[in-house]
């Protein structure tokens, strides 16, 4: 009798040793968090309706940059393969490329030769056409797209909208 | 209440509280080592002392340093390099230390290898170093990251990155670990009080309990001898020093170390003073900008090798991509040495070249790590992809070929062998392009991973000779 009194009050006791532990390992948790403003600036706003066409912008989210091309109307990207071909993002009746702006190799940042219609990655050679694609050099893939959500002729960065679902075959 | 006497003098009056003689006695004065041991016997205590300058250096460097992006760079570069007195001394000092106590950790534990001080009661004194050499490795990555120069940023970005690799919630971890979408403030102040304050308290632990792990086992001799420490401790106590097979820790054993650390010591002063360069890349006294890549990256060289294992896998497996593949191997190849005690099925304690293929097995494993640290710097192009795919892959074939090798299982040593050759031809097509991803090149691998982690199940312990 008295063995169970002492098992059930040591079970009492570690049972709420143990808690008070898991509730420690939780705040601890939450302080490596990314902090509230950290995750606010996690979303980059872009108003896209000044861009001319044929126009390069580089904008800079979470700490990357972003590749923000407007395409002139008589340039597309339906030369590709068909999991690529639908890079293009459409707002507005204008069509834009959007991608993260490093080299998917070693994550260097390729720098745009407009005469030539290319990104070029001064690192290790690696080229891109005007779509994003990899095409000459150790690249294994396209620049990536980054998540976006579009709200008028705006682009927010950060948000899964519908567009970007869409795009990258989530949806 | 204990009985306690007048004491006589402060001596005794400490000793009757905290039996000072009988703590010397235990910890120095009786704690007994083997004769027959040679110069690389002393690298235990070396490390000792390099832990010790870290410290003291580093105590120095954190009163001017300051863990902020803004400031951490012009703290060390301008404040400490140039106004305080001495700052650069400090800065050297703990720069270059923290590049040779590699060196010696890596020597002190080819040592213990080549001796086969890791087996028969010893298995402990293995795990609890290897455990320091992954905390040690910790607090050179996070300390490396404090001057916030390029090379410092962008070793960050790689390897925080290398936990994306985990499936499931790796993506999410990278953030977590960073305290940002990017390294940046939140990971400099937590790598900093990381580098100061957690890994050095775990470091001091783990050495008091590497140390606790040598009471029972003892410390190993140069033939693997089994020495009964007491009788001999007996003789020794009772004058018989020259029969005896032991020493007293002190002073016998520290008078010969101390020999060995003054010469080391030499050696270090010399780099501190006039080649501390090795220990401070260029690229870091640009300051850290995340919006350009250094042209090529490379870890400090201690860690050469296992960089090289994650970058030697070039091709896409199957289902696999090389990324993959590399990340698999790179966990590996951090965690293999700790199973050492359980890869070697050879019973004996005895010098490698008296252990018959041991001996080559020990030396290829040398030959392997020094091709992949060399290869780890260089630029992964052309044939340095080939020869760093050959290292990487020969790195885990020594292991899956070590329990065969030591159990003397020959079938399947050559099994092992001609494994590995056929990935060696099929990484040459797959180096020429001469062959697509193909189902033999998926299976030789899929046979190559099953061989590894079953061969030291598979194979028994050798049966102990006459002894």
């Amino acid at each position: 009798m008295a063995k169970n009194r002492r098992d059930f009050l040591g079970m009492v006791f570690g049972g709420f040793a143990g808690l008070g532990g898991l509730a420690a390992l939780y705040a601890m948790k939450r302080t490596w968090d990314p902090l509230p403003s950290v995750m606010a600036a996690g979303f980059t706003t872009v108003d896209l309706s000044p861009m001319k066409p044929g126009e390069l912008r580089t904008v800079t989210w979470r700490g990357k940059p972003i590749f923000i091309l407007k395409k002139p109307p008589e340039q597309n990207c339906n030369h590709l393969p068909d999991e690529t071909k639908k890079r293009l993002v459409e707002i507005k009746d204008s069509e834009y490329l959007v991608m993260i702006g490093l080299c998917t190799h070693l994550g260097c940042i390729p720098t745009w030769e407009p005469d030539k219609k290319i990104f070029h990655c001064a690192c290790h050679g690696g080229e891109y056409d005007a779509c994003g694609v990899n095409i000459f050099g150790p690249p294994p893939r396209p620049m990536d797209i980054p998540p976006f959500k579009i709200e008028g002729t705006k682009l927010v960065l950060g948000e899964e909208g519908p567009e970007y679902k869409k795009l990258v075959g989530k949806a | 209440m204990a009985h306690f006497t007048k004491a006589n003098s402060v001596y005794e009056w400490l000793d009757q509280r905290l039996a000072l003689t009988k703590l010397w006695k235990v910890l120095a004065a009786e704690y007994w080592i083997p004769k027959n041991i040679n110069f690389l016997w002393a690298m235990g205590v070396v490390l000792m002392t390099m832990f010790t300058i870290l410290v003291i250096s580093g105590i120095f460097l954190l009163m001017y340093y300051k863990p902020d992006t803004k400031l951490a760079f012009d703290s060390v570069n301008y404040t400490i390099m140039q106004e305080v007195w001495f700052g650069w001394l400090w800065r050297h000092m703990h720069a270059v230390a923290a590049s040779v106590v590699f060196l010696v950790i890596y020597i002190h534990m080819f040592t213990g290898i080549y001796y086969a001080s890791y087996k028969r009661g010893r298995e402990m004194i293995w795990i609890s170093g290897m455990l320091l050499f992954v905390t040690f490795s910790a607090e050179a990555f996070s300390g490396y990251m404090l001057p916030w120069g390029q090379m410092s940023y962008w070793a960050a970005q790689v390897i925080t990155n290398l936990f994306g690799g985990i499936p499931f919630i790796g993506d999410d971890l990278v953030i977590w670990i960073r305290g940002n979408f990017y390294v940046s403030d939140p990971t400099l102040t937590r790598f900093f009080m990381l580098h100061v304050f957690l890994l050095p308290i775990i470091i001091m632990m783990l050495i008091g309990f590497h140390f606790y792990t040598l009471r029972i086992p003892h410390v190993n001799n140069q033939d693997g001898e089994e020495i009964d420490f007491d009788a001999e401790a007996e003789k020794y106590k009772a004058g018989l020093k020259r029969e005896s097979k032991v020493i007293p820790f002190w002073p016998v054993f520290l008078s010969k170390d101390f020999f060995v650390l003054s010469v080391f010591m030499i050696f270090y002063f010399y780099l501190v003073f006039y080649h501390y360069e090795f220990a401070m890349d260029p690229i870091n006294f640009d300051p850290a900008n995340p919006m350009k890549t250094p042209p090529h990256i490379y870890p400090e060289w201690y860690f050469l090798w296992s960089y090289e294992v994650l970058r030697g896998f070039f091709f896409n497996v199957g289902p696999l991509s090389a990324m993959d593949m590399g990340l698999i191997a790179f966990g590996i190849a951090n965690i293999i040495f700790f199973f050492l005690p359980w890869f070697d099925k050879d019973p004996t304690v005895a010098p490698a070249d008296r252990r018959g293929g041991f001996f080559f097995w020990f030396w290829l494993m040398v030959i392997d790590m020094i091709v992949l640290t060399i290869w780890g710097k260089l630029p992964p192009t052309g044939i340095n992809a080939y020869i760093g795919y050959l290292a990487a892959v020969g790195f885990l074939a020594l292991w899956a070929a070590l329990p065969a090798i030591t159990g003397e299982r020959r079938k399947l040593f050559w099994f092992v062998v001609i494994v590995t050759a056929l990935l060696y031809i099929f990484g040459f097509m797959e180096y020429t392009k001469a062959m697509g991803n193909g189902f033999i090149i998926t299976a030789t691998f899929l046979i190559f991973y099953l061989l590894f982690f079953l061969s030291p199940v598979m194979v028994k312990e050798r049966e102990r000779g006459a002894q």
